[in-house]
């Protein structure tokens, strides 16, 4: 199991769901990606994107200027 | 008489029919039926269509942002231009064809390009354009052309309507690389197979 971290900062839709996409195309399951973003649409968008991938997300943080969600790949 | 009868038969036949729907009703509840939401929830990819019928740069923009967006989440997504929507696809350089008098002025008068897109409102003789572009840049909004290469990398299909093309005068050649030519049965089966269809106009 590896931990991938992705920086999404600045982005914006659809880039951080797309970075996701991304990293999670790469890892392998069981995989923790940490994903940072900027994009204030990111904290619903990331737990859409986790219900219709179906991967798991640990932790969503919102820390006003930026948002961290960690995501178990499934 | 008879006609109290042949209601009462019908009120009997009716009654047995709402039984016989009370006896269904159950059956949605059981194990195929919470199956069937979980599908619906569930992760298996999905296919999302968009006919994109428009120019505008504003109107592209939002088809491109659904279409890598639903590529994102996983999904299979098929982008049809047609009429006006396959001024997206032309190369921004004019192609050396031989071309009739109309279909000239045709090529000649709409966009050639994702870089050349009008906005639909406030485009103020193309200024209105330029400075959304400006602004997307600085926001670090993706460009058009930015958003149609994401789309390429994501599998997005883009197929451009043969029929549309032949009334605009549009060649093959004069489309961007990567662009499949197929008709309305085609869209049509690829419908089918969707969950989504969007129709940007």
């Amino acid at each position: 199991m590896s931990v991938i971290k992705v920086g999404a900062r600045c982005l914006q839709c659809p880039g951080p769901i797309v970075e996701l996409h991304k990293a999670s195309a790469k890892a392998s399951p069981g995989d923790v990606i940490e994903i940072e973003a900027t994009d204030p649409g990111f904290k619903k968008d990331v737990v859409a994107w986790c219900k219709k991938t179906k991967n798991e997300l640990l932790k969503l943080d919102d820390f006003g200027d930026h948002i961290v969600a960690v995501i178990r790949k499934c | 008489m008879r006609y109290v009868s042949e209601n009462k038969a019908l009120e009997s036949a009716g009654t047995q029919n709402e039984k016989a729907k009370d006896e269904s009703v159950p059956a949605v509840g059981t194990a195929e039926g919470t199956e069937a939401v979980e599908a619906i929830e569930g992760s298996s990819p999905k296919k999302k269509t968009l006919i994109v019928f428009a120019d505008d740069l504003d109107k592209a923009i939002a088809a491109f942002t659904i279409a890598t967006g639903a590529a994102a989440m996983g999904d299979d997504v098929t982008m049809f231009f047609t009429f006006w929507g396959l001024n997206i696809l032309r190369r921004q350089k004019a192609v050396p064809l031989k071309k009739g008098a109309i279909e000239r002025m045709f090529g000649a008068l709409m966009p050639r390009g994702a870089g050349r897109l009008r906005l639909s409102k406030m485009n103020f003789f193309g200024i209105g354009a330029k400075m959304m572009n400006g602004l997307m840049k600085k926001k670090g909004v993706k460009t058009l052309p930015e958003l149609m290469d994401l789309a390429r990398e994501l599998g997005v299909k883009m197929v451009a309507c043969t029929m549309s093309m032949d009334v605009m005068g549009i060649a093959k050649e004069e489309l961007i690389d990567g662009v499949e030519l197929a008709g309305v049965a085609s869209y049509l089966s690829e419908a089918d197979e969707a969950n989504v269809n969007l129709f940007i106009a």
